[in-house]
């Protein structure tokens, strides 16, 4: 927030004009937007809603299924995707600097990952994992996919989490004599915690609203999975699904969307309150 | 590295310094030859000849710049990290440090380091002292007792701190972490004891405090002490050497007992230095 | 405990902890990288096939999309995903940078934290949901203009709101970002408010500012299921914007389940092309900011 002088002109009435209407348009369209899905979508949840399962296409029942599968999909997305992710961050911020060319070509191979298109991860996913590794239509397969897309903001953030603490920690520990394995895991770590979680906290976020590529790798059949080779309709494919091809599901596909929204706005309440947390901790 | 103009009649004498006469019969702990360090193609200092004496304080003195902290971290190896590139020898008990063979972590059980800015680890007193204790081989959570107290004790800290060990090291004060800093490296029961400023960023109390302190660590340990405080010098040190610049890398000026340095130089730049004209 | 008597290391024994922590780090590190390579391997393995069978120039001139006749022509759906992208950026540009200019210089405080909250949740809602509204709201509402509804415009409307709340934030982060000096001079020389933020503020965001509308872009062009909702997904080169029309992302993400051999190849195909188009966006980006973070 700037405090600029307020000397009034012709160009700055209109400028001012200009972004004031943007500004209202934004609030006001996507405000309404909101409240929308929230007013239409609040008739249909009720308890049942989320322990049922669906009724005539969707039209009727909850969405138990749909919930346990996104579930599922998450956890494995996640356990697959942060190991991978915390080792590649700790390497890049403990072992490499910035000027160096590898760090260059692993941060550039990430940001290229972080834009491909879903749908062409898609259609890598279920090349790869469903056809060429028979994963088929699986949670598993949905799992892998994601983990792919999350990994490149996964690392930059615990990455530049790890490169925030002060060097001078780490050489004192080394003039102790401790191990780059204790420093890593009794020091850093620890210290890095909270910015880890948050990493964490916003990989879910972005996993969760992801919908093109679980389309060919999770499946699209609405019911429980037992295992995790079993297919599995994830919440946002549901939504979809109900939309397009389900005349009449347009309440379910409100609610759906009004629980997804709720799921997403909490996850972004979690990160701003982890953020203030580590904000506070940063001033003392 | 910045360079201060040199007035010309002050030009220093290269390769002109004189190991203390009679001192030269002492034993020394560390023995450093013929040192030179380069990082990233600039030269910091170059031949650095410095015995360090056993069981004595040894002081460092000289303008910023001159690469005196440098050499703190070549005897503990820490300039690895800085893709540093040494040339020469540091010897300690026979053994070349400098050697890609040595085991680093036995290195820096001996030699202990303590820095400008004291740096506890942000977690309870007993964690600073079990980590590095548990790196060493001591897991017995009696024996890692037991040693902290020692350590605390020998710091003149345990009276202090026996009642919040468990409570985070982040809220002592600033003469109370570096006397922490202090005890965590005694803990490790350390041969020698390098010091890089040590008082600097703490007031005039506690600075007090911790000279006091050294001035009790020479009688088990071997004190290598990095100071811009002449004054501080004058106080505790048994010798002193003096770094000063030499077409803008560092060189060791002039090495003898603390009171020759002070009262009696060989070299006019030194005589300079201690008579405060010159920083 | 027995002080150490020796400071060589055994040379039997080299190895020790952190040597095989560094290595397994750079093991796993080194996965994030061949993973990239190896999804561009996998795409090229897939639709290489159609090369064999297909000289490339049907892509543009074969009379239409009936792969199981053997007609390939992709030109009206990589019209069709530059087209809507186009418009989409057109529309929701001016309206960031404008909303971003409210937040940051004109509107009080307290308004200034709701936008960039609601901005901030609106940018994590996946893009299905709008997709949804743009179903229920938009395509009735055009329909009511011209039938059939879905339509060039449904898409542009649709996905600028979807790209929208992004460029908000970003353009916010660019101005915010610009360093006090400069606007410090520029008030001490007695500028007016418009003035420092157009010749001052501005060119100090610009690269910031392009980064982040390069990037949307490369976003706004692979979004799938949104366009697919209401675009019509008639394979033409439009006439008019209320004309229905298919994008690469929404041919590919229809066709996927059922197409067969060189079908399928073409889409793996159109695929690639996705991501070269991403990739170059990406290096402009680059090229722009080099450090900015793009992820």
């Amino acid at each position: 927030m700037n405090i600029l002088p307020t000397n009034n002109n012709a160009a700055d009435t209109l400028l001012k004009i200009a972004s004031w209407i943007s500004g209202l348009f934004i609030l006001l369209f996507f405000g309404y937007l909101l409240f929308d899905i929230t007013i239409n979508g609040i008739s249909r949840i009720d308890l049942g809603f989320f322990h049922n399962t669906p009724v005539n296409a969707g039209r009727q029942g909850g969405i138990f299924p749909m919930l346990i599968s996104t579930l599922w999909i998450l956890a494995l997305c996640l356990c697959i995707a942060l190991p991978i992710g915390l080792a590649t961050a700790i390497y890049l911020a403990e072992y490499t600097n910035e000027k160096q060319t590898l760090t260059r070509f692993i941060r550039r191979s990430l940001n290229i990952i972080a834009g491909v298109p879903s749908i062409v991860m898609g259609l890598f996913g279920y090349a790869f994992f469903v056809i060429a590794l028979q994963l088929g239509f699986s949670i598993l397969s949905g799992a892998l996919t994601l983990a792919f897309m999350v990994l490149p903001l996964l690392i930059r953030s615990i990455e530049d989490s790890l490169r925030a603490i002060p060097q001078s920690y780490r050489l004192n520990a080394h003039a102790l004599g401790l191990s780059q394995w204790r420093i890593i895991f009794q020091i850093l770590l620890p210290i890095a915690s909270q910015g880890i979680l948050l990493a964490v906290i916003l990989s879910i976020g972005r996993a969760m609203a992801e919908t093109a590529a679980l389309l060919y790798t999770s499946g699209y059949v609405m019911r429980t999975p037992d295992s995790m080779m079993d297919s599995g309709r994830s919440l946002s494919v549901h939504i979809f699904d109900l939309s397009m091809n389900v005349p009449g599901g347009e309440q379910s596909a409100y609610a759906s969307a009004l629980v997804l929204i709720v799921l997403l706005l909490m996850i972004n309440i979690f990160t701003a309150f982890i953020s203030q947390i580590i904000v506070n901790k940063s001033i003392r | 590295m910045k360079t201060t103009a040199i007035p010309a009649h002050l030009k220093a004498v290269p390769d002109n310094y004189q190991v203390a006469p009679s001192a030269s019969q002492l034993p020394t702990h560390i023995n450093i030859e013929n040192l030179s360090l380069i990082i990233n193609k600039q030269l910091i200092f170059d031949s650095l000849n410095l015995p360090v004496y056993k069981n004595h304080i040894n002081t460092l003195i000289g303008p910023s710049g001159c690469g005196k902290s440098s050499l703190l971290n070549c005897i503990t190896r820490l300039s690895d990290y800085n893709k540093a590139k040494v040339e020469g020898q540091i010897l300690i008990d026979e053994n070349n440090i400098l050697d890609k063979k040595i085991d680093l972590i036995a290195l820096r059980r001996k030699v202990g380091m303590i820095f400008q800015k004291p740096v506890p680890f942000p977690m309870s007193i007993r964690k600073n002292f079990s980590l590095p204790l548990k790196e060493h081989g001591i897991k017995n959570r009696h024996d890692i007792e037991e040693k902290m107290e020692q350590a605390l004790r020998a710091v003149g800290l345990w009276k202090e701190v026996s009642s919040r060990i468990d409570s985070s090291a982040d809220k002592l004060s600033g003469g109370q972490q570096q006397r922490l800093c202090i005890a965590r490296v005694l803990a490790l029961e350390p041969k020698a004891i390098l010091m890089d400023e040590p008082c600097s960023s703490l007031d005039p109390i506690a600075t007090a405090i911790i000279e006091e302190l050294i001035l009790n660590l020479k009688e088990k340990y071997t004190v290598f002490l990095v100071t811009h405080n002449l004054a501080q010098a004058r106080r505790i040190a048994d010798f002193v050497a003096f770094m000063w610049y030499h077409d803008s890398h560092g060189k060791l000026v002039e090495h003898n007992h603390a009171d020759v340095i002070f009262e009696n130089p060989s070299n006019p730049i030194t005589a300079a230095y201690v008579q405060g004209l010159t920083e | 405990m027995k002080p150490p008597t020796s400071l060589k290391t055994s040379v039997l024994f080299p190895l020790n902890k952190d040597k095989i922590l560094l290595l397994g780090l750079r093991v796993l590190a080194g996965l994030s990288v061949i993973s990239l390579l190896f999804i561009l391997f996998y795409l090229s393995k897939e639709a290489i096939p159609v090369f064999k069978n297909i000289e490339s120039i049907k892509f543009f001139t074969d009379k239409s999309w009936h792969p199981l006749s053997g007609e390939y022509l992709l030109l009206p759906m990589i019209v069709g995903s530059l087209l809507i992208m186009a418009g989409a950026m057109l529309f929701s540009i001016p309206l960031g940078i404008f909303a971003a200019i409210l937040s940051q210089f004109y509107a009080p405080a307290w308004f200034a934290n709701v936008m960039q909250r609601l901005v901030e949740i609106l940018s994590g809602i996946p893009s299905v949901i709008y997709g949804f509204m743009g179903i229920i709201v938009i395509v009735p509402l055009l329909a009511r203009f011209e039938a059939p509804g879905t339509s060039v415009l449904a898409g542009v409307l649709v996905l600028s709101f979807i790209v929208l709340p992004n460029i908000v934030l970003i353009s916010r982060n660019a101005l915010s970002q610009v360093d006090a000096i400069h606007i410090d001079n520029a008030m001490s020389l007695g500028l007016s408010r418009y003035a420092i933020i157009r010749h001052v503020i501005l060119p100090q965001a610009k690269s910031g500012l392009f980064t982040g509308i390069v990037l949307q872009s490369g976003r706004a062009i692979g979004e799938t299921l949104a366009v697919l909702m209401v675009c019509g997904n008639v394979v033409q080169i439009p006439g008019s914007i209320f004309d229905p029309v298919r994008t690469l992302t929404s041919n590919i993400a229809l066709e996927m389940a059922y197409a067969m051999d060189d079908h399928r190849s073409a889409l793996f195909l159109s695929g690639l092309l996705l991501m070269g188009v991403v990739l170059i966006i990406i290096l402009v980006a680059e090229k722009i900011s080099p450090r900015e973070n793009t992820v």
